[in-house]
């Protein structure tokens, strides 16, 4: 640290900014802060872990197995299909191999886009103002009352196709970026006060300057933050959307097992583990991803520590 | 405003008067303007999600009218005689073949009827009357569940974030709100298994039993209930989690502001600057919030529908999706629209009597 | 970065020590007596200890002024004073003991009772102090009905309001304000505000810490005349925290100086002020623009220490143009020089004991 350490009450301030404090004030006492921050760490256990698994499955299980009518209908678990098989004579083991990176594959690509896009859109909307803020705002606020969903659902009626797991990806991208650029515009905003972003204006910094060599890498954690929680609704529109019947019929994706499951009613005719691995690998993925978020969030708003 | 010009109006009072009349007239004035600015970004909202609903299917080049027609035709057979008689009707109703603009005007005096259209499925029911039907059970349970979530999963966050609460707290209510991160419709799988399949407690779908018909009788109202429970505890449930934690949120932020310290200093008790310094001050970004989130409820609640077969509006988006009935599918989501939009509009009208200080923000 | 040492100072030190304060009533009885006091921050790299064994003595009438750089522990003395330190941080030992009562050893009740009504906080940086979506007269109100005993009379809303309308009136606020919000306010304004809550219960002592900040030089001068009317009219004691010497030494009686969390020196404003004995008060006082010679500003050289890494001997060891051997080996003590001066400095330790 260069600067002193001025009173107990400025210690938590953002750093001036500038990579290398980036690197000193944050990266050097990770260590010391997953002690502190276990919800960050249990998250990160649970989702390596759960790929971890299914990365040996991928080694020693026949994952073609996939396909309908490659097994005997409607077996319940046994040593040669230890996770039963559905009524169309899948394997469920390996679906859920084949089905879980897949679902996570769709959450990625959609949260990476939305996020790329959002942030591109913040930035552009809260460090420029005037003209381009007004139009983006708007386009954020009609956006907000028009749920995700609902306009996947239009578009892939109108498209008249199955869409394939990457496409469906961007799609839900595209459709969720307003969120992410709302709240990371807010952020922009408090930051766009402050002193050292003031300061860096006044000696000249260039926009492009400021917002890469002073504001990222504070707002870094956040973004990473909002990523996450991202890839989670993207995660959870990719299986509404396929649950509701609008999903790839082909594709062994842990929402398309839902569906199934719905379709065939399996909880009525009792065939539990049709639906309990796909709903536990759900599970999994969703409070690893809640842990982790919750767990950045920590990381970026320093108030939110300690203190409860 | 420097101090010396407030000396001056200090000393005369005769102006006391007027300046009430006076800040009366303007503060209704621009609440006035702000209401009606309000409202005409809520037809703009409208405007702009009913174009893009007009653009999607001419952008895919795909006529999911003509597809879903030369479907039935070619099943055959009885359907025939009432196809012709369709096509007929929806290449009048909507001038496919007159130019795009005329289309794009006709769509909009129609949608500012509220005329949404004719079903494909159920010709010749309108969109309308099939929408309709379904929105009332839709808002009566969305209704419900979405103010009772919000008012509880406020209540826990604010308890969550106050450094005074009681310590095992945290220890209950955090894996609670983990738990909140399962998707609203697994955990209704999960409730239909538990108590509606192995306890058979209560029903496993529908929005009341097959064997009663819809009246006003005491056990109709009953029956209705016991198949609301558990679509609204799956909501409810996951609901609180996440109201819960953006107040926790709040509530530690508003802890570090400087009108908490001096609360604190004022010697006030622990109730009520809880209440009326600390809570009332993190339930502003909560109310916004809400305004935010409302897209992100209503999908939610679509696909429990679904999973309890539940006879609102995600149940008849299913079954038109299923049947391709492309009207039927436009119709809710204008229907969901407005509903956002609308509801957006009446937050924010709403929420100047949360925080003064919007008055003067939004002039 | 490194900050000028006196931020704003406005007036020069000759001028200062003119407009001293004459008259002051001050009396023997002791108002508040801090002893060893010591405040500290336990974070994951050690303990800091923002605030470490300070004495000192404050009489009734009198006001005390404590100065020194941002983050030399002024707000976090004046926050445990009140008892509102808060976590990480503790009053890890000493004793606080206000009109004969050691408030350290107070229940939490007790001392939620004593805020307001026997000791008030002025706060620094007023703006932001008061509730934003309560109206004025709620936020003076409740502070004085959750000081009611179980067996007070319940006062009627128009004794309650014709109070409001007094206590706004005494700090030069006209009675309409009553139903205004904080954000309705200027700057001055709500500063006023913070006063008429702060004596709104007539306490003993006045906590005022940094109440100029962030206004403008005319506004300042006002608000510190209200502050002392207010003092006089209530016979209380005032602890003035604050950085801005040119106002200190017009308003107070008495000046701490304070550097890495312990009190370096006290004594009568207009002798500090004249004869500074610490280096670090030399240099500090030594720095004061002044209007009769137009020099360069003169910074103190180097940076304070971070409070947690604090050396072993003196804090000031490493800047003192003065330092010795025995400044680096050990801690000085608060040396007495009689008069009320006292001095926490090697240099004096000889004077002191003759």
């Amino acid at each position: 640290m260069t600067d002193s350490v001025a009173s107990p009450t400025q210690m938590n301030k953002a750093p001036s900014g500038g990579w290398d404090q980036f690197n000193e004030e944050r990266i050097v006492p990770i260590k010391k802060y997953a002690v502190r921050n276990p919800s960050l760490i249990v998250g990160l256990v649970l989702l390596f872990g759960m790929l971890f698994l299914v990365g040996i499955g991928h080694l020693i299980w026949d994952t073609e197995m996939f396909r309908p009518l490659s097994t005997p209908t409607r077996l319940a678990p046994t040593a040669e299909h230890p996770f039963g098989t559905d009524t169309q004579g899948r394997d469920l083991l390996a679906i859920a191999i084949l089905g879980t990176p897949l679902t996570l594959r769709i959450g990625l690509i959609a949260g990476v886009v939305a996020i790329g896009l959002g942030t591109v859109a913040a930035f552009l909307s809260a460090y420029y103002r005037g003209v381009i803020d007004g139009a983006i705002r708007s386009i954020v606020d009609v956006g907000l009352a028009m749920p995700a969903l609902l306009i996947l659902i239009l578009v892939r009626i109108n498209v008249g196709r199955e869409l394939s797991t990457d496409e469906m990806g961007i799609a839900i991208g595209l459709t969720s970026w307003v969120f992410p650029a709302r709240t990371i515009r807010s952020q922009v905003l408090v930051m766009r006060e402050q002193a050292y972003v003031e300061l860096s204006r006044l000696s000249g910094t260039s926009g492009m300057g400021i917002i890469f060599k002073e504001m990222m890498p504070n707002l870094i954690p956040y973004i990473t933050a909002s990523l996450v929680a991202s890839v989670a609704g993207a995660i959870l529109a990719s299986i509404g959307l396929e649950a509701i019947g609008l999903g790839n019929l082909s594709d062994p994706t842990l929402g398309m097992t839902i569906y199934w499951n719905i379709q065939f009613s399996s909880i009525t005719l009792g065939m539990w583990w049709w639906w309990v691995p796909p709903l536990v690998a759900i599970v999994i993925v969703f409070v690893s991803l809640f842990l982790i978020s919750s767990g950045l969030d920590e990381w970026s708003n320093p108030r939110l520590r300690k203190r409860v | 405003m420097t101090e010396q010009s407030e000396v001056a109006e200090n000393s005369s009072p005769s102006k006391l008067s007027s300046f009430t009349g006076t800040s009366l007239r303007i503060l209704s004035g621009i609440l006035g303007n702000f209401v009606v600015k309000r409202f005409l970004f809520f037809l703009f909202v409208v405007w702009i999600a009913a174009t893009v609903i007009f653009i999607i299917p001419r952008l895919s080049g795909q006529d999911p009218v003509k597809e879903k027609l030369l479907l039935e035709a070619q099943r055959g057979g009885a359907m025939q005689t009432g196809l012709d008689e369709m096509a007929k009707t929806y290449q009048k109703r909507f001038g496919l073949d007159q130019p795009l603009w005329t289309q794009y005007t006709n769509y909009m005096i129609d949608l500012s009827k509220l005329n949404l259209g004719t079903s494909i499925a159920f010709f010749p029911r309108t969109v309308n009357d099939i929408v309709f039907e379904s929105l009332m059970w839709t808002l009566g349970l969305m209704g419900t569940v979405t103010i009772l979530a919000f008012i509880l999963g406020t209540l826990a966050g604010a308890f969550l974030g106050w450094p005074r609460r009681p310590g095992w707290l945290q220890y209950v209510f955090m894996p609670l709100l983990t738990l909140s991160a399962i998707p609203q419709y697994l955990l209704a799988m999960i409730l239909i298994f538990i108590i509606a399949f192995k306890l058979g407690w209560l029903p496993l779908f529908g929005g009341y039993s097959p064997s009663t018909l819809p009246n006003l009788s005491w056990d109709f109202v009953v029956d209705v209930l016991r198949h609301a429970i558990l679509p609204a505890f799956a909501i409810i449930f996951s609901a609180i989690g996440f109201w819960a934690i953006g107040m926790r949120g709040m509530m530690i932020n508003t802890q570090g502001e400087d009108y908490m310290i001096q609360a604190d200093a004022k010697g006030l008790k622990g109730s009520r600057i809880f209440m009326r310094y600390a809570v009332r001050n993190a339930l502003l970004p909560q109310v916004t919030g809400l305004a935010l989130v409302l897209g992100t409820i209503v999908t939610g609640q679509v696909l429990v529908e679904r999973v309890f077969s539940y006879p609102g509006i995600g149940d008849i988006l299913f079954q038109a999706i299923r049947l391709s009935d492309f009207f039927v599918i436009r119709g809710i989501v204008i229907v969901i629209i407005l509903g956002i939009a609308g509801a957006t509009f009446l937050l924010d009208v709403l929420y100047p009597l949360l925080d003064p200080r919007i008055k003067v923000r939004n002039t | 970065m490194v900050q000028p040492t006196i931020e704003e100072t406005r007036l020069s030190t000759e001028q200062a020590i003119k407009t001293y304060r004459e008259g002051a009533r001050i009396t023997d009885a002791d108002a508040l007596v801090v002893e060893d006091l010591s405040v500290y921050y336990e974070t994951d790299n050690g303990t800091v200890k923002a605030c470490d064994d300070v004495t000192f003595t404050l009489k009734q009438g009198e006001r005390f002024a404590l100065v020194g750089e941002s983050g030399s522990g002024k707000t976090t003395l004046a926050m445990a004073l009140m008892r509102l330190t808060r976590p990480p941080g503790h009053i890890a030992k000493g004793s606080v003991t206000l009109n004969g009562r050691d408030i350290t050893k107070l229940s939490d009740d007790e001392m939620r009772k004593t805020r307001l009504s026997e000791l008030a906080l002025v706060p620094q940086g007023a703006m932001n102090s008061l509730n934003p979506v309560m109206r004025i007269e709620r936020q003076i109100v409740d502070g004085i009905i959750d000081h009611l005993d179980d067996d007070d009379p319940k006062p009627t809303k128009e004794e309650l309001q014709e109070t409001v309308r007094d206590l706004l009136t005494r700090v030069g606020l006209r009675p309409s304000v009553a139903r205004l919000f904080p954000h309705e306010l200027s700057g001055g304004m709500k500063q006023r505000v913070a006063m008429a809550i702060g004596i709104s219960l007539r306490p003993k002592l006045i906590i005022a810490d940094e109440p100029t900040s962030a206004l403008d030089v005319v506004v300042q001068r006002q608000i510190m005349q209200t502050l002392g009317r207010l003092q006089e009219g209530l016979d209380a004691s005032i602890m003035l925290v604050g950085h801005d010497m040119g106002l200190v030494a017009q308003f107070a009686d008495t000046i701490g100086v304070m550097y890495a969390g312990k009190l370096v020196e006290i004594g009568p404003v207009e002798e500090v002020f004249s004869d500074p004995k610490h280096p670090y008060t030399k240099l500090l006082i030594g720095s004061l623009p002044s209007l009769q010679e137009k020099r360069e500003f003169l910074g103190i050289p180097g940076l304070p220490p971070q409070l947690i890494f604090l050396p072993e001997g003196c804090a000031f060891e490493d800047r003192c143009p003065s330092r010795f051997e025995k400044c680096q080996a050990e801690i000085p003590d608060l040396f007495d020089l009689g008069g009320r001066r006292e001095v926490a400095c090697h240099l004096y330790e000889e004077e002191a004991k003759s």
